[in-house]
């Protein structure tokens, strides 16, 4: 399967009172047709920003993409013009975001604002558009199509809303759709329905995607590739499967051992990972997340690790000391 | 952990809301948040207290802490029951009762430092009156936490979530208690800052005897904390046992479906494993169903669920369940 994004050296910076922050630091990534890729990690490593970047959606003037290429089926996006980036937004590349009632409008009809799109990026006419958005919200699971029409967001529950959100998504038949923490704000049992629908349907259709997300249990169920963020860089990338049977970066590894988990006798104490993230203003000039790490030697503090293959599948890790985590991993 | 008097205990408490039309002449009606929950802490030990929102978890916390007033039912402390204090006694025992908040930040005074804010409720309690050693209480409960004295000049916005945590812990620790309600405590953290703070809890629990109820609606941290776990779903407790009881061999359809629902990170695993994924949503608590509130969404009802509400019932001893299919 060709990729169908590809993003090189991507550079994001904000200006922020306290100086500038680069939240994005030349990361490149890329996702393949029909396939779910998830970039994981915490608060500010990044993860968010790379995808808005990618929708060129970053909020000028605090917020500037400095440097990097994104093609989109071999076109590149940061050339295109503002018309043309629209038309790429919505019926190319569909987003989803966190909270839905923030990305829904309030005082438009569930209708309006799903049939707002089909005429515009589709041309359908009304009618054509209202019979289509009757369907999306039957494919989504919302019975009553037609009275929920008619309704507006606030009558709509949370979990409803985020099937809302993946049905405008899906509207005009993307081939790619970025879903920035889908179920985050949702309660466990609705997480587990937004997250199989998001499966079947990605799977029926084709779509690809790209899950945004700390959980490091929804990765494993529902992305094929993942790649771990941190400070602003990718720290590790891999298959899922490859990655969490083998982690190859120290931090990916503490992320791992830091959460209880439910198929595992309880452990008497969790393994944290020491220390807080780093001030974004203020990164080392070597690996950002040494001063947390249990292998950091001298070097670390001072040459920044690039990403380098240590396994199967295009496995990397950008670390120094692999191979002594391969043996601490071993003796286990 | 068990034998002897319990530290709390809650009994047939029930708490409704209710809701008036308001200005634009909405809908009126009463909202059942808590109906008839009844269970007891021991001395030492954690409770988790499970379930999704909206099931009554945080009220349950709240009637607990004297934050609302209950609309029946008995809440003990120590054998005391909260309702007949006087207003003096009830001041001593509040102390005692305390309070660890989701977000750090949105509980803790942006204008005050963090020396001011830990040193607050030990000058309005007069547990330290005197000025200069309440300067060095302070600094032995910002080491409790795991904070530096230079921490105690700083302000709420200076710090991280998890140092904001660790003085929200500080603050509570400060009243000397012996219940603190840990209302999702871990939940707005960072995953690598919820150990830090989950084994700094377990450390203080052992250090000074503190009993916990641990509110949270993640189930493997409530799973690794507790000691004994009760889950709620739209203002009823369905089932209550040890930890290794209800994990290993959940009885309620509900519980089998939560834990259903927990992704493990591991993706091998995770693709052999069986999801029940439960259809529809949580009915509203301003009209819930009649017989058992779960029958709606219940993969195994029958008949029978539609017309009786089921009785919390000890189906083994110390493993309570409310499903008359248990």
């Amino acid at each position: 399967m060709g990729a169908l994004l590809e993003v090189e050296h991507l550079t994001t910076e904000f200006v922020t009172r306290g100086g500038v922050v680069r939240a994005v630091d030349g990361v490149s990534w890329d996702v393949r047709e029909g396939e779910t890729v998830a970039l994981v990690g915490e608060s500010g490593c990044g993860k968010s920003v790379s995808a808005l970047s990618v929708m060129r959606l970053v909020a000028a003037p605090a917020g500037r993409i400095v440097a990097g290429r994104v093609r989109f089926k071999g076109r590149d996006l940061r050339a295109l013009s503002d018309e043309e980036m629209r038309r790429i937004r919505g019926r190319e590349i569909a987003m989803i975001f966190q909270e839905p009632m923030t990305s829904l409008n309030p005082v438009l009809s569930i209708g309006r604002q799903l049939t707002e799109g089909l005429e515009i990026h589709l041309g359908m006419t009304p009618g054509e558009a209202r019979r289509r958005a009757a369907e999306l919200l039957a494919m989504v699971g919302i019975p009553d199509a037609e009275r929920r029409l008619r309704q507006y967001p606030h009558q709509f529950s949370g979990g409803m809303r985020q099937r809302m959100m993946i049905a405008m998504a899906l509207a005009c038949n993307p081939s790619l759709i970025l879903a920035d923490e889908p179920t985050t704000a949702l309660d466990v049992t609705i997480q587990a329905q937004i997250l199989e629908l998001m499966k079947a349907l990605s799977r029926r259709l084709g779509v690809a995607m790209l899950i945004i997300t700390h959980n490091l249990g929804v990765v494993a169920r529902y992305a094929d590739r993942v790649n771990v963020m941190y400070a602003g860089r990718i720290v590790e990338r891999g298959t899922a499967r490859e990655l969490y049977a083998n982690p190859r970066h120290p931090y990916t590894l503490g992320l791992l051992r830091s959460v209880p988990r439910l198929d595992e006798p309880r452990r008497a104490r969790l393994d944290p990972i020491e220390g807080q993230p780093p001030d974004l203003t203020r990164l080392p000039a070597g690996c950002a997340f040494a001063a947390r790490c249990a292998f950091r030697v001298e070097r670390c503090a001072r040459d920044r690790p690039g990403l380098v293959g240590v396994g199967a599948g295009d496995h990397v890790s950008a670390c120094w000391e692999t191979e002594r985590l391969d043996r601490a991993l071993a003796t286990r | 952990m068990t034998g002897g008097r319990p530290l709390l205990e809650v009994r047939n408490l029930v708490k409704y809301f209710h809701i008036s039309g308001g200005l634009f002449g909405g809908r009126e009606g009463v909202v059942r948040a808590v109906d008839d929950v009844s269970f007891a802490i021991h001395r030492g030990e954690t409770l988790g207290l499970v379930g999704e929102s909206g099931c009554g978890k945080t009220t349950t916390g709240r009637c607990i802490l004297q934050l609302e007033r209950p609309t029946h039912g008995q809440i003990l402390f120590e054998g005391r029951d909260l309702a007949t204090l006087g207003r003096e006694e009830l001041r001593a025992v509040r102390r005692r009762l305390q309070v660890i908040f989701q977000d750090p930040y949105s509980s803790l005074n942006p204008r005050m430092t963090v020396g001011q804010i830990v040193a607050e409720p030990l000058a309005v309690h007069r547990i330290v009156p005197d000025p200069v050693k309440r300067e060095a209480r302070v600094q032995e409960l910002l080491g409790h936490v795991g904070l530096l004295p230079q921490h105690a000049r700083r302000y709420p916005h200076q710090l991280s979530g998890g140092q904001r945590q660790r003085v929200g812990i500080a603050r509570a620790l400060a009243m000397e208690p012996a219940l603190i309600v840990c209302d999702e405590p871990v939940s707005a953290l960072d995953v690598s800052i919820q150990a830090q703070i989950i084994n700094l809890l377990e450390d203080l629990q052992r250090e000074f005897g503190l009993t916990y109820l641990f509110v949270a609606h993640d189930l493997s941290v409530v799973r690794h904390i507790s000691d004994r776990v009760a889950v709620m779903y739209l203002g009823k407790l369905v089932e209550l046992a040890d930890r290794k009881a209800l994990y290993d061999d959940p009885l309620h359809p509900y519980t089998r479906a939560l834990l259903s629902a927990v992704p493990i990170p591991d993706p091998e695993l995770e693709s052999r494993r069986e999801h029940i994924v439960l259809g529809g949503e949580v009915p509203s608590p301003l009209n819930p169903p009649a017989g058992c509130v779960f029958h709606p969404r219940c993969p195994i009802a029958i008949d029978r669920c539609r017309a009786a509400v089921p009785e919390l019932r000890e189906i083994r001893p110390g493993h309570w369940a409310a499903c008359i299919l248990a």
